[in-house]
């Protein structure tokens, strides 16, 4: 700074004008534009790409497939289509949530171990605004993951066994266009129960102000659901645990088209999605920021 | 009025973390134009008094304004014109240097960011402006934080410790930074426990201690009444110290290094002048001596008898009981 005095002699200070407060678009594409540039995001982004890749190399490798007990596992080998369905499955009830707590655990969090969240709050984006943008970019990354993992899974069946028809839970055999909707489709009602974990994230993230306790403690929640679900005598609340909605996307994969889980899923994940954004939001907003 | 309002206004500011008192009742006014000095040691509170003024923590009680309207009540309606820092400035290290002040003025959305190039110039950043903040220097991060506070275009900068880890050239041009930004206008809040920052620059100042205001008011005002003090030397010290210890009004007197310093009123050294040419002493010199803001703080700031003055009055009173200068 030593040649200050010879730099622009514009007036720094201005007068005093009619205030503009950001727009919540613009702090959402910058939590985007900030995502982007974190290696950590790509390590999530990266398990929803090559676990669906190793779920292909290895059926392709193997001479014979167990049916099991699901309408979609004799079919690997006879439509590509069946993979990025058999993957919603496996991915839906741990793997996915996990990738989406990454994020959602991290995004408030992060900002008070940088001690970032002090200057961002003292520009024209009041605090709704800023957890409105971090909401919704967890959000983003959580429906980029799983549409993503869908898209990897989809093209590496189709490539390796082909895009042919396939035969949904309900026997019905569908085009290979109408599965492709299909697939879309069940990863897309997915997203309910996934929005509520990630919900779940962004309360912790708030509360704990420590991504690594946020992101576990996220992880641990959906365990520990998992483990209620299991408990014997616990079976009148099964249908109210949000891991139980992992699986509301079957309905799609009838015929006729069962909507009645899929709208069970939603009001329920609304249960668990509503209550956790509006304390993060009402602790976000109170908070001190007394660190960093 | 908001208008006619002080840039900054707070009023029995109080923040308590549980038996933590951490801001005890403060009160004090920066007005337009000041270059105003926060003094305190570490801890007294000078931290937590600009974070509740930036609306990032909330008063127990009393409240702050800034140009009349309250963070607290208004959001950050409240910050329009008003940047800064407070502790080291913050940044995203994953970023350049520019994409961060890009971010932050996407967050402004008041034409901040046709100022980025400008303001990358005015500290010298632009050259490492692609760089990761992660691999900054302290000195650059604290240029960063003077770039992000200027996007704003404030009328007044809250500027915590801004000098704070800098080399003395750092020093140096932050001092000479601060000084142009008065100079166009620029009211500023400098935190600081670099009293010879705080001299140089400021012209009113609040020293706090304990959470408390021990002094608010102007930094000449607070030097004279530290106490006037005087060096005379004299073709004969020993006859000129039982003179001066005669002297109506003269206090303190004492004899040290071929000289003698005292504490006196103006017009009662125009008289002391007089005795000493009536007893045939040579006055050799006679000089003022202003108590120096490092002496003044200490003695405001430290339990030196048990108890830290509370106002300017006990500070004249505990400036007549010791030579100024003697520490």
């Amino acid at each position: 700074m030593s040649s200050i005095g010879a730099v622009s002699r514009e007036p720094l200070a201005a007068p005093r004008g009619h205030f503009r407060r950001a727009a919540t678009a613009t702090a959402y594409r910058w939590e985007l534009r900030k995502l982007v540039s974190q290696k950590r995001t790509y390590l999530g982004l990266g398990l929803g790409v090559i676990l669906p890749l190793i779920f292909v190399a290895v059926q392709s490798l193997r001479q014979h497939h167990d049916h099991g007990d699901n309408i979609f596992f004799p079919q690997i080998t006879q439509s590509g289509l069946a993979t990025p369905v058999l993957m919603l499955l496996f991915l839906s009830v741990f793997m996915l949530p996990v990738i989406a707590s990454l994020v959602a655990g991290d995004i408030v969090a992060a900002e008070d171990g940088n001690g970032t969240l002090k200057t961002i709050l003292t520009r024209s984006a009041d605090r709704g605004q800023i957890f409105a943008a971090k909401v919704l970019a967890a959000l983003t990354y959580a429906t980029i993951a799983v549409f993503l993992s869908a898209a990897v899974g989809t093209a590496a069946g189709v490539a390796a066994w082909g895009f042919n028809r396939i035969i949904t839970f309900s026997g019905t055999v569908v085009s290979p266009s109408e599965g492709l909707l299909l697939v879309f489709a069940a990863n897309a009602c997915y997203l309910i129960p996934l929005f509520a974990v990630a919900s779940i994230g962004v309360l912790l993230s708030t509360v704990t102000r420590n991504s690594a306790a946020a992101v576990v403690g996220t992880i641990g929640v959906t365990i520990l659901i998992l483990v209620i679900a299991q408990i014997p005598g616990l079976e009148g609340i099964k249908p109210y645990l949000l891991t139980e909605q992992y699986e509301a996307w079957h309905g799609l994969l009838r015929t006729p088209t069962n909507w009645a889980p899929i709208g069970h899923s939603a009001w329920v994940c609304a249960l668990y999605a509503v209550p956790a954004l509006v304390a993060g939001y009402l602790v976000f907003l109170r908070r001190d920021v007394a660190g960093g | 009025m908001p208008g006619d309002a002080p840039p900054v206004r707070a009023r029995g500011l109080v923040k308590r973390y549980g038996e933590i008192l951490a801001v005890d009742d403060i009160d004090l006014t920066v007005r337009v134009g000041d270059v105003y000095g926060f003094l305190g040691p570490n801890g007294a509170g000078k931290t937590t008094t600009l974070r509740m003024a930036l609306g990032l923590i909330t008063p127990t009680a009393g409240a702050v304004e800034l140009f009349g309207r309250n963070p607290m009540r208004e959001g950050v309606r409240a910050l329009d014109g008003v940047a800064g820092f407070v502790e080291a400035p913050r940044f995203y290290p994953y970023l350049g240097g520019r994409k961060n002040l890009e971010l932050l003025a996407a967050l402004d959305a008041n034409g901040a960011a046709a100022r980025i190039d400008e303001v990358l110039e005015i500290v010298e950043l632009a050259p490492r402006a692609g760089h990761r903040v992660g691999g900054y220097s302290h000195g650059m991060r604290q240029r960063l934080g003077i770039a992000a506070a200027l996007l704003r275009s404030p009328r007044l900068l809250i500027l915590d410790e801004p000098a704070t880890g800098l080399d003395p050239a750092g020093m140096r041009d932050m001092r000479t930074l601060i000084r142009r930004l008065a100079g166009e206008g620029i009211t500023v809040l400098l935190s600081s426990h670099q009293l010879p920052e705080v001299q140089e620059l400021c012209d009113r100042v609040a020293i706090v201690d304990k959470g408390r205001v021990v002094y608010e008011g102007a930094l000449a005002d607070l030097r004279r009444q530290g106490g006037a003090g005087y060096r005379l030397r004299t073709t004969d010290d020993e006859r000129a110290l039982a003179i001066v210890r005669g002297q109506r009004g003269v206090e303190a007197a004492v004899l040290s290094e071929n000289s003698v310093g005292f504490h006196a009123e103006e017009r009662d050294v125009g008289a002391l002048s007089l005795a000493l040419g009536q007893a045939g002493v040579g006055i050799l010199s006679l000089t003022p001596e202003l108590a120096t803001l490092e002496d003044l703080f200490f003695r405001l700031t430290e339990d030196g008898n048990g108890a830290s003055a509370t106002h300017a009055g006990e500070l004249a009173s505990a400036g007549a009981e010791q030579p100024v200068g003697a520490s």
